[in-house]
């Protein structure tokens, strides 16, 4: 039985932020799969629930004309990973949701909640991160659109102000075109877990057998998901051999905030950032057609 | 002959369940049923100094708020064991219906019945509670240190026994060895997370008598609990088993029906429904006791065991519940494996300031066998011995007693168990191709063998009751007081009636629901003994209705007897299989005949004299992510030598499950406690990590089928014994895949990582 004063339910963006503005307390439920839980979990009692559900506009996923991908936060796991422009454009996206929980969750719980949850966890986010995805947030004052990276504050924390509703997930050509990604979910058991580790590497090559770019998204490394800057910068124009590799993850280890609780200690946290950056970047090389292991 | 015992047939409750009418006791509604819930101890060792309670009282919804002060402090067991007459013999008393002292952080220290969940929730928080914290004592070695504080006033160290045994002359043995080798092995604590959490609702009914709907395994000795705990006669109590979603032991305990009782008697009798969280199950019904064993083994040059030196600390959390008979199961199941000229059995089971543990699917042999079965392997290795070979130098033959308790071994086919096994994996081909492996992933065989019982004879009374109608249309009633709770007990046991009556099965209709009231007394599911124990009870109230049947169509036709048969519900002579008439004639005749009308019934109990020994091997093929220290399993096969097996598509099932429980308790699961404060740190299932259904392989199941002379049917024990030799097997493909020797559980990636790490394994900056 959970403890829920009221529910209210809006089906356009307009609605909602209006409600929101007039009921600053209201918690937004998407899929529910977070909030319930909290609830069972004796946080946010008494709680006056805003349904987005209705809202149409906020579903799945666009190709718009400049090439830019806009997912609706809305967008189940479900249909993110089967939906035809993900798995042309950004397959890595696909493989992403489809490591997240069971079936079940993945028909119920939306990547918008996945992000604004604010978990370090959320299975799309390191390969959000990788993708430099930016987020469209509203509300009844208005509009702003920022990086991924600068709407997690910290555990748990996201920069969703009061009144804001996430309405757009959006990915621009540039940093999707020409890139084959990897995202390894490093968990205990192969479905239905928290990651102990997420790591999401997207990489370009270029003539020759040099890695053009390469991108780094990590989960669970720090307090909120986490890109790696300098392993990435060292990555730029490097010839794909074992000293570049074994380079790469020690660097991405460089970027990590790890530590040791009871789930798993920061050593072995590093070794795995390290060991499976190498991994995920490996496997995202033979994707892009270059040698898959050195 | 047969034509029912053998066959698969369909499961007697097979549709009721999943069409979702088999009714559960969540399912049990009653008009204005109140909830019941209780407020957890923070602190795993505490004195209530004072309890106010006047502002939950006051909540508008609440109905009653109970401490220790308002409800019996009866001093109570807990095991689900038959009362011993003998009082040396009975279970440790040592609990009361809500606790003044907390002994784990999530002891109960007050209730709350309320018109709703929510009201009740609010009503715990209410609730103002003052301690005098006490040192928590977590592991047993600070319980039995001197001068610890003590969790129960009369177990001094807190040491609730050490009773072992000593077979042999050990120094003699260990004289004779050429050598002797020493290991330290542990195990962990895991829950059973059955699908149905603990569930009981109560009320008080037209007579005064308490109620109870219950999810237990042993309905009759609930109502003796209840009795005992409430200190009222047991006949004032009645409860009633409805269908259970499984219980691995935890529901062979008595966990929340003293409290359901007190709780429907402090709202004037109305009906209460008690229910755990899964949370809350994972700490306050029972777990499995975790072990620590200190292995010292004498072996010859050849290969032959000549005396081992078992030590083995039990950690038993707060409360006794099973107490020290499970190390005492522990070391006694297990011994009949290898006999050796000496044995000695030091066990110490310690009360800690955790969750209880209790009985738990194999009841301490999982322990014992994956410290033994590890400890054989890394003697082999050694000895530069083949561990299949090694251990076939040691193994049991039929005709062997056991010098303690004087079971004999009358049917084994470990030998061939272990043969089938070794050719399912293709053990000689592999154990050839991965020799000389390099990289970072290795591949590695491994197997363990296990011994078990068939019930508990004779550490425990092994009575069954079963009973018998004949209805008028030739089906019967099987009412049997072993209780259905997933493992399909139901099913085998109307099976034999079947076939001892010569009916199709489904003329056979199961009284699945116990009620103490009405049903012939039995005292559960737990040490697989349903099919062996109770098998017999129902056996022999089927022959006693075979034999009035044939009585009556004796006294119709005159033929005699030992001419006749039942044959598919017909009276046939037994030479040719002409008929003669039909069991539905017969039927009509023996309610209706002017004369001679007496409705054909039987109503028999079994007290069971003895035990069956059953066995059985895992083989396993792992395969190693050295850097990640990801055990991954390829193949694995579960080998059984359970006599008979009377329906193998349910047995498959068995070991299904139990080896999917295996694996977990090998490769992820284990509760965790903060290390200072004792407090729960992963009581739910996501952090606890059970498999899910993709983590368990194919697995692959064969049978032995020997003939059990003691054993309806020639059967013997299934329920347990798939789970047991699943570690062991596993640990022992890691070593033969590394050389490491991992001797604790779980072999989760991190632990068996830094093993690696310590043994040279992993190399930094590694390949790709
Ligand atoms: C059994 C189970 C397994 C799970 N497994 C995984 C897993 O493997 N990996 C993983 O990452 N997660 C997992 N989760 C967590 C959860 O399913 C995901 O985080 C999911 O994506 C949340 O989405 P939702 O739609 O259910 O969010 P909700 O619970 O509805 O919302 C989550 C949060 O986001 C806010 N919110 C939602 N939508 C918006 C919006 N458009 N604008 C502003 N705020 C919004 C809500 O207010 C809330 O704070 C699991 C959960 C369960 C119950």
């Amino acid at each position: 039985m959970y403890d829920i004063q009221e529910y209210l339910t809006a089906t356009t963006v307009e609605e909602a932020t209006a409600l929101l503005a007039a009921h600053p307390d209201l918690t937004i439920i998407a899929g529910g799969t977070d909030v319930l839980i909290k609830m069972h979990h004796g946080q946010g009692a008494k709680a006056r629930l805003l349904s987005i559900r209705g809202i149409q506009s906020l579903q799945g996923v666009r190709l718009l004309a400049d090439g830019t991908i806009s997912i609706g936060p809305l967008t189940t796991f479900s249909r993110l990973a089967t939906d035809p422009v993900i798995q042309e454009h950004i397959p890595i996206l696909a493989e992403a949701a489809l490591s997240l929980g069971g079936p079940q969750i993945r028909n119920v719980a939306t990547i918008g909640g996945n992000i604004c949850n604010g978990a370090t966890s959320a299975d799309s986010a390191a390969t959000l991160f990788a993708l430099n995805a930016r987020l469209k947030l509203e509300s009844s004052q208005g509009e702003r659109v920022i990086p991924i990276q600068d709407f997690y504050l910290g555990p748990g924390r996201v920069d969703l102000q009061a009144g804001e509703l996430l309405t757009a997930l959006s990915i621009a050509p540039e940093d999707y075109r020409g890139y084959s990604g990897r995202y390894i979910k490093f968990s205990q058991r192969r479905a239905m877990d928290i990651a102990t580790l997420g790591v999401a590497v997207l990489c370009r090559l270029e003539a020759g057998g040099l890695l053009a770019d390469v991108r780094i998204g990590l989960g669970v490394a720090g307090p909120a998901p986490l890109r790696c800057p300098p392993a990435e910068e060292y990555a730029r124009g490097q010839k794909i051999t074992p000293e570049t590799f074994a380079a790469i993850g020690r660097l991405a280890v460089s970027s990590t905030r790890a530590r040791t609780s009871w789930r798993a200690s920061r050593e072995y946290r590093e070794h795995l950032v390290g060991e499976l950056t190498r991994r995920a970047l490996a496997d995202a090389i033979a994707r892009a057609g270059g040698p898959g292991s050195i | 002959m047969s034509c029912t015992v053998g066959q698969s047939v369909t499961r007697v409750d097979a549709v009721a369940k999943v069409t979702g009418q088999a009714k559960y006791t969540g399912d049990f509604m009653f008009r204005d049923m109140l909830v019941g819930r209780l407020l957890r101890s923070p602190y795993a060792h505490a004195i209530i100094k004072n309890i106010d309670t006047s502002q939950a009282r006051a909540l508008p919804g609440v109905e009653a708020v109970l401490t220790y002060k308002d409800v019996p402090q009866h001093k109570f067991p807990t095991a689900g064991h038959p009362y011993a007459l003998e009082p040396g013999h009975r279970d440790k008393a040592d609990r009361t219906i809500l606790t003044s002292k907390a002994r784990f952080a999530g002891d109960a220290v007050a209730a709350v019945v309320a018109s709703d969940e929510l009201a009740a929730a609010e009503a715990l928080r209410l609730i103002k509670v003052e301690y005098e914290v006490l040192e928590p004592l977590l592991t047993p070695a600070a319980a039995m240190r001197e001068g610890a504080p003590l969790i129960h006033e009369d177990s001094p160290r807190n040491i609730i026994s050490s009773k072992g045994y000593e077979l042999g002359d050990l120094d003699a043995a260990f004289q004779e060895a050429d050598y002797t080798f020493t290991d330290e092995l542990e195990t962990s604590i895991v829950q059973h997370c059955q699908l149905e959490n603990h569930i009981a609702c109560a009320y008080v009914d037209s007579d005064g008598r308490i109620v109870i709907i219950t999810s237990t395994q042993i309905p009759h000795i609930v109502r003796r609990i209840v009795g005992q705990a409430l200190g009222i006669p047991w006949g004032r109590v009645r409860v009633i088993k409805p269908c259970v979603g499984g219980g691995f032991g935890s529901k062979q305990d008595v966990c929340l029906e003293p409290l359901a009782a007190v709780m429907t008697l402090a709202v004037g009798g109305k009906p209460v429904r008690l229910e755990l969280s899964r949370e809350e199950c994972m700490i306050d019904s029972r777990t499995r006791h975790a072990f620590k064993f200190h292995i010292k083994t004498g072996v010859t040059r050849d290969g032959r065991l000549t005396g081992m030196h078992i030590k083995a600390v039990s950690n038993n959390g707060a409360y006794a519940s099973h107490g020290h008979s499970v190390a005492a199961a522990c070391g006694s199941k297990f011994r009949v494996l290898y006999p050796m000229p000496a044995l000695k059995y030091e066990p110490c089971t310690v009360y800690t300031n955790l969750p209880v543990a209790g009985a738990m699917r194999a009841y301490g042999s999982p322990q014992i066998t994956f410290a033994v079965e590890s400890h054989m392997d890394s003697i082999a290795r050694r000895l530069k011995l083949d561990p299949i070979e090694f251990r076939r130098r040691n193994l049991v033959q039929t005709g062997y007693v056991d010098p303690i308790d004087g079971n004999v071994v009358r049917s084994c086919g470990l030998r061939e168990c272990i043969t089938r096994g070794k050719e399912l994996i293709q053990w000689d081909t592999k154990k050839a191709r991965y020799q000389n492996q390099t990289g970072s992933k290795r591949r590695g065989l491994g197997m363990a063998c296990f011994s078990y019982g068939s019930g508990t004879f004779p550490a425990g009374q092994e009575n069954a009751g079963a009973r018998i109608v004949l209805n008028q249309d030739g089906s019967v009633q099987l009412q049997i007081g072993a209780t259905e709770i997933g493992q399909g007990s139901d099913t085998v046991l109307a099976q034999m009636a079947a076939e001892v009556l010569g009916i199709p099965v489904d003329s056979v209709h199961v009284i699945s629901t116990q009620d103490t009231d009405i049903t012939p007394f039995d005292t559960g599911a737990y040490a697989s003994r349903q099919t062996y124990i109770s098998g017999m009870a129902v056996t022999k109230a089927a022959q006693e209705v075979r034999t009035k049947v044939l009585d009556v169509v004796r006294e119709m036709t005159g033929i005699p007897v030992q001419a006749l048969d039942i044959k598919d519900g017909d009276i046939v002579y037994r030479h040719s299989g002409e008929a003669v008439t039909s069991l539905a004639e017969v039927a009509l005749h023996s309610y209706y005949d002017p004369v001679s009308a007496r409705p054909i019934t039987s109503d028999v109990s079994n007290n069971a004299r003895v035990n069956a020994f059953v066995f059985g091997v895992t083989f396993a093929e792992v395969e190693v992510d050295l850097p990640t220290g990801k055990i991954a399993i390829l193949e694995l096969y579960n080998v059984h030598d359970s006599g008979r097996i009377i329906n193998r598509r349910l047995a498959e099932g068995q070991v299904h499950g139990g080896v999917s429980m295996g694996l977990g308790y090998a490769l992820s699961e284990q509760l965790l406690f903060d290390e200072q404060t004792g407090k729960p740190l992963n009581n739910n299932l996501l952090d606890y990590k059970l498999p899910t259904i993709m983590d368990v392989p194919d697995i692959g199941v064969d049978f032995v089928e020997t003939l059990e002379p003691t054993g309806p049917f020639g059967c013997k024990s299934l329920g347990e014994p798939p789970t047991i030799p699943v570690a062991p097997a596993i640990r022992n493909a890691v070593l033969d895949a590394t050389g490491v020797p991992l001797n604790k559980l779980p072999m989760n990636p991190q632990f068996v990582f830094e093993h690696f790490q310590a043994a040279g394994l992993i190399q930094e900056g590694g390949e790709a």
